[in-house]
Parts: structure tokens; C-alpha cells; sequence
């Protein structure tokens, strides 16, 4: 939803007291599409977390949710994003920061609780450690599942698939065979290529009558 | 509807409303009159009790058990054919998978099925318990519910409506009355 007038200057103060307050700790600070995203370093994510959640005129106190981007072609390839509300100031500031697969990022628990489940999550799919996690299972996939499945380098299908064993009279996970391969479409895709019945579109046909020829 | 008079009729095929049903019916009133008994076989007998109460174990794991549900509402009533849910696997004759099987989930279906008592029988419903559906090249779901369970009948769809799963339970309730026995 469109902000309105009074709502982006908001925006912008709440950018500048962001930055003023923490004035070592960011690196890059953008408002793109209305919306307020900062990068910090790592190492103070715990500060910036609970200045955030605690300064007066930012007061965001709900965790809404840690997810994790993967770059694989950076330096460091996972980009934490922590979305944060506040309900007092009907505001919101996304707080970014990046790691890799060995580095790990200091656990957001002591400061929002419902960061449990969500560090869960994201350790879960990208394989990312969080220290001093009180809890630090994987979260949705199966017991005993092996890799991150939302890491760009693990593949759609994964590489077990299970069935019945009537020996074992048990599931039991085995190799994956499919019957027939992934195949992308997406040459159908309306951002991709011309649409279907539009191949012709801008194609200057040899010999036809242009517009505006008479006879 | 499998019980008959004896030896004329064969309860595998029912008889349609008509002029030979109201013969039929007739006749088995008419001994029921004179006699006070009516002779069947057991497997009729079996079968009529089997398929006139099937109960089906509650297995809504997606958005196909909201289309189940209706199937359960006053609309469509699978009361009024037997088909009462229950919330156990001892109780239940048919187990209906209705929705994504996920990996997770898979040995806790195999499960509730291996608590059923025999006779059982499964309804897989929609396209993902069919074979993975949407899903079919996701790392983390059963591609078919036929992989860990032997399914009776599929009920295609994304989800199928109500009407479907209600025609699939009476395609099952007809493999039954076919194929039914007291011998195992």
C-alpha cells in the first residue's frame, strides 16, 4: 500500500535518528519502493537489534520475521534479513547483514524470543549457525534430512525419495529416480521472450506493404 | 441393495429402479410374509454391511480436505450413504489421503494405515496423493501416496470437488460389492 505524504517523511526521519544513533554500525542505509532497509555488520546485530527494538522514537517491537537470501557468486553468499515492526510508530525497517557458510551469526533470541523458530528455519534451509541458540534443530524438513534446501546449489529434487519397504515394513528413503526429468516451461513465461501468437511482433516482413504505402 | 432372495439374482449387480427391481422386491416382501426369513449368501450380506458403512479415516492433509469436508456437509451428506468419519484407525474400513503427502508426514500415514483393520481399503484424493501433483519434483514430498500404501481408488483433481470424492467412494463401494469376500 502507497504511503501517503506525511508517511514518507516519517520514513526519512526515522532513516536519519536510525543513522544518527548508530552511527558505527551501518554500512548502508536505503529507502527503495517506501520502504526502509539498513546493512549492518555483523558483529552488531545484537546492538543494532535492541537500540532498534528500545529507542524511543523507533520502538520496534515485533520480530515479524529472519529469512536469508543466497548469492553465490558473493564473497559472502547469505544475506540475513530481519523484518522488524513497530506497532507505536506504524512503522517498519528491514535490517540486513551478510555471512557464509562457516561464519556464524550471533542468535537474535536474547533480544526478540520469537527468534527461536525463525533462526530454526533459516538454519534449516540455508545452513546458517546461529550461536547460543537455545534450541538449534532443523525446523520443517524430515528427521534426519541431510542439506539446505533452499541453497542455490542444492538441487530441486534433492537426492533421496521414499517408499515402502515391505522387508523392513517401514518407509525407507532411497535414491532419487524420476520417471521423467524436471522440464521448464518458461518460455511461456509473460517476462521471458516474446508470448505465445506474438513471435511475429516487430519482425519487418520482406516485401509487405508497409503502413502508409498507397497502391 | 446386495441382499437377495437366493438363487435368482446375482447381489454383485444391483438391480436398477424398474419394473424387474419392484418384482424382486416384491417377492423377497412376499417370503418375508410367509416364511418370516429371506436367504442370501454371506458374501452379500457382508458386502451390503461393508459398503453401506464405510468409515473412513480422516487423512485431510491439504486444501483437498476442505473439498472433503464439504463432501461431509449437508449438501452432499456422505452420512446418508454410511460414510461417517472417525478419528481412529481401529475404527475405520477406508483410509482417504486428501492432500500432500510430504516426507515427514509419510511414515505417520503408513502408520495410521498399519492400525486399520482389515478389511481396509484407500482413497487417494487429488493430484498431489496421486502422484505428487504440483509437487511432483519438490525434494521434500511423497511423489504418489501409491509409493508407501496400495491405494483403490484415485480421485483426480486440484483439488477434485465434493461431487468427485462422494463418485469415488461409490466407485469404491462397487469395486467392493464386485470384488468382496468373507475369505481373505
Amino acid at each position: 500500500m502507497a504511503l501517503t505524504e506525511e508517511q514518507v517523511e516519517a520514513l526519512r526521519d526515522l532513516a536519519e535518528h536510525v543513522a544518527a544513533i548508530l552511527p558505527n554500525d551501518i554500512v548502508r542505509s536505503e529507502t527503495r519502493n517506501q520502504e526502509l532497509a539498513i546493512t549492518i555488520l555483523r558483529g552488531s546485530l545484537i546492538k543494532v537489534l535492541s537500540t532498534l527494538r528500545d529507542d524511543s522514537n523507533c520502538l520496534f517491537r515485533q520480530l515479524v520475521d529472519i529469512t536469508a537470501v543466497d548469492y553465490p557468486e558473493r564473497e559472502e553468499r547469505f544475506e540475513l534479513v530481519y523484518n522488524l515492526l513497530s506497532m507505536k510508530h506504524n512503522q517498519r525497517i528491514r535490517v540486513k547483514l551478510t555471512t557464509d557458510e562457516s561464519t556464524p551469526v550471533a542468535t537474535a533470541t536474547t533480544v526478540f524470543s520469537t527468534a527461536g523458530w525463525f533462526e530454526r528455519e533459516v538454519w534449516d534451509m540455508y545452513g546458517v549457525y546461529f550461536t547460543d541458540h537455545p534450541d538449534l534443530r532443523r525446523l520443517l524438513t524430515d528427521y534426519g534430512f541431510e542439506g539446505h534446501p533452499l541453497r542455490k546449489d542444492f538441487p530441486l529434487t534433492g537426492y533421496v525419495e521414499m517408499r515402502y519397504d515391505e522387508e523392513q515394513k517401514r518407509v525407507v528413503y532411497g535414491p532419487v529416480q524420476l520417471k521423467q526429468d524436471f522440464r521448464s516451461w518458461d518460455f511461456l513465461s509473460p517476462w521471458e521472450g516474446p508470448l505465445p501468437g506474438d513471435e511475429k511482433a516487430g519482425v519487418v516482413q520482406v516485401g509487405a506493404p508497409k503502413a502508409g504505402d498507397k497502391g | 441393495m446386495g441382499v437377495s432372495s437366493g438363487s435368482i439374482h446375482n447381489p454383485a449387480q444391483p438391480l436398477p429402479p424398474g419394473p424387474e427391481q419392484d418384482a424382486l422386491l416384491k417377492g423377497v416382501g412376499q417370503e418375508l410374509q410367509e416364511k418370516g426369513f429371506i436367504l442370501s449368501t454371506v458374501d452379500g450380506l457382508a458386502n451390503w454391511a461393508r459398503t453401506g458403512s464405510l468409515w473412513p479415516m480422516t487423512f485431510g492433509l491439504a486444501c483437498c480436505a476442505v473439498e472433503m469436508i464439504h463432501a461431509y456437509m449437508p449438501r452432499y451428506d456422505l452420512d446418508r450413504m454410511g460414510v461417517v468419519p472417525r478419528p481412529s484407525p481401529r475404527q475405520s474400513d477406508v483410509m482417504i489421503v486428501a492432500g500432500t503427502v510430504c516426507n515427514k508426514m509419510a511414515p505417520a500415514v503408513r502408520k495410521v494405515y498399519d492400525q486399520m483393520a482389515e478389511p481396509r481399503w484407500v482413497i487417494s484424493m487429488g493430484s498431489c496423493a496421486n502422484g505428487g501433483g504440483y509437487y511432483h519434483y519438490s525434494y521434500s514430498v511423497l511423489r504418489g501416496v501409491d509409493r508407501i500404501v496400495p491405494v483403490d481408488v484415485y480421485v483426480p483433481g486440484c483439488p477434485p470437488t465434493a461431487e468427485a470424492l462422494v463418485y469415488g467412494i461409490m466407485q469404491l463401494q462397487k469395486k467392493i460389492r464386485r470384488t468382496g469376500s468373507l475369505r481373505r
